[in-house]
């Protein structure tokens, strides 16, 4: 009893603080992947608060993006050009969504267009499939994945430039979304439909801009996780862990996805290197799972979601 | 075409309920013309025709002699027509200084991509939009609230705030649907004295829907009255106080008053 107890609440910690560099490693690791995760939530986020559709699709974008991406370099398009041919395809992507999914499908229920973005999933996946085939493809844009060594502290430089790019990304978000006309428009869209259209904000343009920056973002956290782990299917998959960071951080929320996801990124690599001998490891793989539990059941709106009080 | 919104004939059905029959109404410009009628009588349905949110069945209505039935309300609020809601749609998570300037947004011409050189052009353009703004402010007499979200104002408040919004456009035409129901005395008394002097400051034309018929009658120069999707009444508050059809519409039929109900 006393070893199990020893074993959660001391050993751990001593060994952080037998070793630092060590512990520094871990966190930045924690870091790298927490951004990335947030770059995900961050696509879930933008489009639900614009316009309340929480779209299942936008791990399948992800991938979608990394695959477009590797297709036309595959091809022998250079990095510089098919980037921007990517861009333009999720653009043009978003505009079709626009068009076929979310027009015919104005003011249904949430519900129904939740399923409409189900079947955009699927569409996706198996398009992607049939234009670049399933194959893992591996994914350069010229950055080495190689570690250096400061102050003892062992630094991959592919993980640091991904949460360097993730953190400017965030950052021109978070500028755009509070000091820019167009950002307010946005939010506008996001607070109360009927009171946008009426003072002259289209939505159709507001939703075509929001999906097209999902898709931007997709981009980025495609090229991120690509080039990480190579672009596959299970890229999609990623969007799983998007979700316990969105119940932590709160749907509606920019920072919220940020810190969401520094938070189970973080937490899942403590858990997996101090705790994980305990049970055996492989805590990374359920550990956000659970503290999205905890937050269901004590915070359900998340740390900086608005919580909704419906009056009846 | 002398009329600065032409509304002609216009009906509109839900389903089986016909909410509008072949109504028209002409507003000139600067007057304040008010629609009232029992409940259910399509007023609101109307102004939501006017303002685009409705598009009629059949009918058509024109501003300044153009066309807009068929267009988005985006589209008709660029035009110059703002308008308030019954229920009050603002944007609640934000201060009420944002809703005035999400009021002055179709003024506003950054896009995109200016948008992200904020600190030049867009950051001289919102300076020039809030000075604007500042005047509403102090013409509700809002200043102490600028920094308020309006999720948390009381009620009456809300409904200035909401008018604030919509003055923000500079519109033309003005569509207010009961602007004071909910309020207390003191409060109808305020947002009559607001109506009246944006009408003369401004010559803003302006159509509402109200309830209280005190009201209507002191600050209309015209009344129309609806009901059962009809426009059964339409002049002067003197005229329509006097019309059989809209007392009938409104006490009923003398026959079937109280007295004689319980008698027989």
């Amino acid at each position: 009893m006393t070893e199990i107890l020893y074993g959660v609440f001391v050993g751990p910690f001593r060994d952080m603080a037998g070793s630092p560099a060590f512990l520094v490693e871990v966190l930045l690791g924690g870091v790298a992947t927490g951004l990335m995760y947030s770059l995900v939530a961050l696509g879930f986020v933008l489009i639900f608060k614009a316009s309340g559709v929480f779209n299942f699709a936008q791990g399948v974008m992800v991938l979608f993006a990394a695959l477009t991406l590797v297709g036309l370099m595959e091809r022998g398009v250079p990095v510089a050009v098919a980037l921007v041919m990517t861009m333009a395809v999720m653009v043009g992507l978003a505009f079709l969504i626009e068009r076929v999914v979310l027009r015919p499908l104005v003011n249904q229920e949430a519900i129904i267009l939740f399923m409409a973005t189900i079947g955009l999933n699927f569409f996706l996946e198996g398009f992607g499939e049939m234009v670049w085939g399933a194959n893992v493809k591996k994914l350069d844009v010229g950055i080495p994945d190689r570690s250096f060594i400061v102050a003892g502290v062992q630094i991959n430089q592919l993980e640091m430039s991904a949460a360097a790019t993730a953190a400017v990304l965030v950052a021109i978000l978070a500028v755009f979304f509070q000091r820019t006309r167009i950002g307010r428009a946005l939010r506008a869209v996001a607070d109360d439909h009927e009171a946008a259209l009426s003072i002259g904000i289209p939505l159709k343009t507001i939703w075509l801009i929001v999906w097209s920056v999902a898709g931007l973002v997709a981009i980025v956290a495609g090229i991120m996780w690509g080039a990480k782990s190579g672009v596959q299917f299970s890229l999609s998959l990623v969007a799983l862990k998007a979700l316990p960071v969105l119940i932590l951080g709160g749907f509606t929320s920019v920072p919220g996805a940020i810190v969401g996801g520094l938070i189970v990124g973080v937490g899942e690599k403590l858990g997996e290197v101090y705790w994980g001998p305990l049970v055996g490891g492989a805590i990374e793989n359920w550990f956000a799972y659970v503290i999205a539990l905890v937050f269901l059941l004590f915070r359900p709106q998340g740390l900086f979601g608005e919580r909704i009080i419906e009056r009846v | 075409m002398s009329a600065l919104v032409e509304i002609r004939e216009v009906s509109k059905a839900f389903g089986g309920v016909q909410a509008v029959t072949r109504v028209s109404l002409d507003v000139t410009k600067g007057e304040i013309v008010s629609v009232i009628g029992p409940n259910g009588a399509g007023k609101t349905t109307v102004l939501n025709m006017v303002s685009g949110f409705y598009h009629p069945d059949t009918g058509r209505i024109a501003l300044e002699g153009r066309d807009v039935t068929d267009l988005a309300p985006s589209r008709i609020a660029e035009l110059g027509v703002a308008r308030t809601f019954q229920n009050i749609a603002l944007f609640r998570g934000m201060t009420v200084l944002d809703n005035l300037m999400l009021g002055r947004h179709v003024h506003m011409k950054s896009g995109v991509l200016s948008s992200f050189l904020y600190w030049g052009l867009a950051q001289k353009e919102e300076v020039r939009h809030r000075r604007r703004v500042e005047d509403i402010i102090d013409f509700l007499k809002i200043q102490d609230l600028r920094t308020r979200p309006t999720g948390s104002l009381a009620y009456g408040l809300q409904k200035r705030v909401e008018l604030g919004r919509a003055l923000a456009l500079d519109p033309k035409v003005l569509l207010l649907d009961e602007p004071m129901g909910g309020m207390n005395q003191e409060e109808k008394e305020d947002m009559a004295r607001f109506i009246l002097d944006v009408n003369e400051e401004w010559g803003t034309t302006i159509i509402l829907i109200e309830h209280d018929m005190g009201v209507v009658m002191d600050i209309s120069d015209r009344v129309a009255v609806l009901d059962m999707g009809q426009k059964i009444a339409e002049g002067t508050p003197d005229e329509v106080r006097a019309n059989p059809a809209v007392i009938k519409a409104y006490l009923g039929e003398p026959k079937a008053s109280a007295k004689e109900a319980r008698r027989g």
